[in-house]
């Protein structure tokens, strides 16, 4: 093929690039935008409402969302003048007592980021130590990068980011693991956002040994613990969407059942609550039968106080023993 | 001698732009990229060195792309190409196959006449690159 154009073939390069639109005129420095309309097409709203509407309280984590949810929008409308921002760094430290909701969030956080078109494809990549570590020499490398590649576009969630690094062990394949995740948060900013989760003072300890990671995260979000109120809240959430009601005399047990249970050990807040909700399904369900008998809808969905109060949180007072309830 | 193999031969180099929107026409058929390298692009040399494993369930060509400019800085002399494989049934085979970099001199190929038995005359190809050892066969002299 010396310089011999061959059967169908074009002179010039225009066959790659006559598809691609280029990028549009910016705006002339004295036009206005309207920014009520610029939020509305990019359709945000929905998400940030979705944010209150199903999670209780957390009342800073959605504040700092909606913060950088207005920044990647400012920045956007920016571009359209030509005034070039480099892309903010967006990676992020969630820390909280379990069941605070940091997996939901980052979830939520996935499908904003996408709709703001800071992540390409918005779908969530949840790992723990086990899917980044390797068992032996030259294993971790390839593991780390291959769950990397497959997070890129989205958002890489790392559930309980400290184990990763084992102080005891010098040797362990963690530390390698750290490396590689740093480079690549680094590299590759704008094709991957990557949100560490755990509890706080685990955390803590470890971006103090690990200082180069505390310094490229620049989000650090505390999920603070649900008040009695917020759990409340958030067992009607779940009873709604399983179809079930509580009855009148019920709510107050409900309310009782959740003070005494968030004193007792191992408490997980909302996780408690779902776990509380299951058993006295359970309990529901075992009662109806043993009842007999013919039952309506309203049988069939309405929690009676005695389905909660069979709960061993009501009549074991020993703080020490396990979660049997 | 500029080599042609695979899709988009006849076309200029793809850009890096260009190549992401290929993995992405890729992945989105639901086909696993894998990158590939040789200094030995005879046209039956099938089996070309493989750059890692195939990456499965990606969703985004940021990471396929990565894993080229990898292997493009790694082997800057070799041939690297870029394969997609349909596991679909009826087809499980590679769906789309291009080279995404060369090496700056190619050199091109050569034809060997050889009479063998009863005066019959054999023709082959001879890639000039081949005369030097694996490894520095398209290095810059």
């Amino acid at each position: 093929m010396t310089g011999r154009l061959g059967f169908d073939m074009r002179a010039t390069g225009s066959d790659g690039s006559g598809d691609a639109p280029g990028p549009p005129e910016p705006l002339p420095p004295d036009a206005r935008v309207d920014l009520a309309r610029a939020e509305a097409e990019s359709r945000i709203g929905q998400v940030l409402d979705a944010l209150d509407g199903e999670l209780v309280g957390l009342v800073p984590v959605k504040t700092r969302i909606r913060e950088i949810a207005a920044l990647l929008l400012v920045d956007r409308l920016r571009a359209r003048y030509g005034l070039g921002t480099a892309p903010p760094n967006l990676h992020m430290c969630f820390t909280g007592s379990p069941g605070t909701g940091k997996t939901t969030v980052a979830t939520r956080l996935a499908e904003l980021l996408h709709r703001l078109g800071y992540l390409r494809q918005g779908h969530l990549v949840a790992v723990t130590r086990d899917d980044l570590v390797g068992q032996y020499v030259g294993h971790t490398a390839p593991k780390t990068k291959e769950v990397l590649k497959r997070a890129m576009g989205g958002v890489l969630f790392i559930d309980e980011a400290y184990y990763l690094y084992r102080a005891e062990n010098e040797r362990d394949y963690g530390q390698e693991s750290i490396e590689i995740l740093l480079q690549m948060m680094e590299n590759h900013r704008d094709d991957l956002v990557v949100v560490l989760a755990g509890y706080r003072d685990r955390m803590d300890s470890f971006f103090a040994s690990n200082p180069g990671m505390s310094s490229r995260i620049a989000h650090h979000i505390d999920f603070p613990d649900y008040t009695v109120e917020e759990l409340e809240a958030i067992g009607a959430l779940m009873l709604r969407r399983d179809g079930y009601v509580l009855a009148p005399r019920t709510e107050p047990v409900f309310r009782d059942y959740l003070e005494r249970r968030r004193r007792r050990p191992r408490f997980a807040n909302a996780r408690s609550v779902r776990n509380a909700l299951e058993r006295a399904r359970l309990r529901h369900a075992a009662r109806l039968l043993a009842e007999g008998g013919e039952v309506g809808r309203e049988e069939l969905s309405t929690l009676r106080p005695e389905d909660f109060l069979a709960s061993s949180v009501f009549t074991d007072t020993a703080l020490s023993r396990n979660e049997r309830i | 001698m500029r080599i042609t193999q695979g899709t988009f031969s006849y076309l200029p180099e793809l850009t890096d732009g260009e190549i992401s929107a290929q993995i992405a026409y890729a992945l989105g058929n639901g086909w696993p990229c894998s990158v590939e390298f040789t200094d030995d692009p005879h046209p039956r040399n099938a089996y070309w060195e493989m750059w890692g494993l195939p990456m499965f369930d990606l969703r985004d060509p940021a990471g396929v792309l990565h894993e080229i400019n990898e292997c493009r800085r790694a082997y800057p002399d070799h041939y690297v190409r870029l394969n997609a494989y349909d596991a679909g049934y009826g087809r499980q085979t590679t769906a789309l196959s291009f080279i995404v970099h060369r090496p700056a001199a190619e050199p091109g190929f050569r034809l060997d006449r050889t009479e063998t038995a009863d005066r019959r005359v054999r023709y082959r190809m001879h890639p000039y690159a081949l005369d030097r050892p694996a490894g520095e066969r398209y290095r810059a002299r």
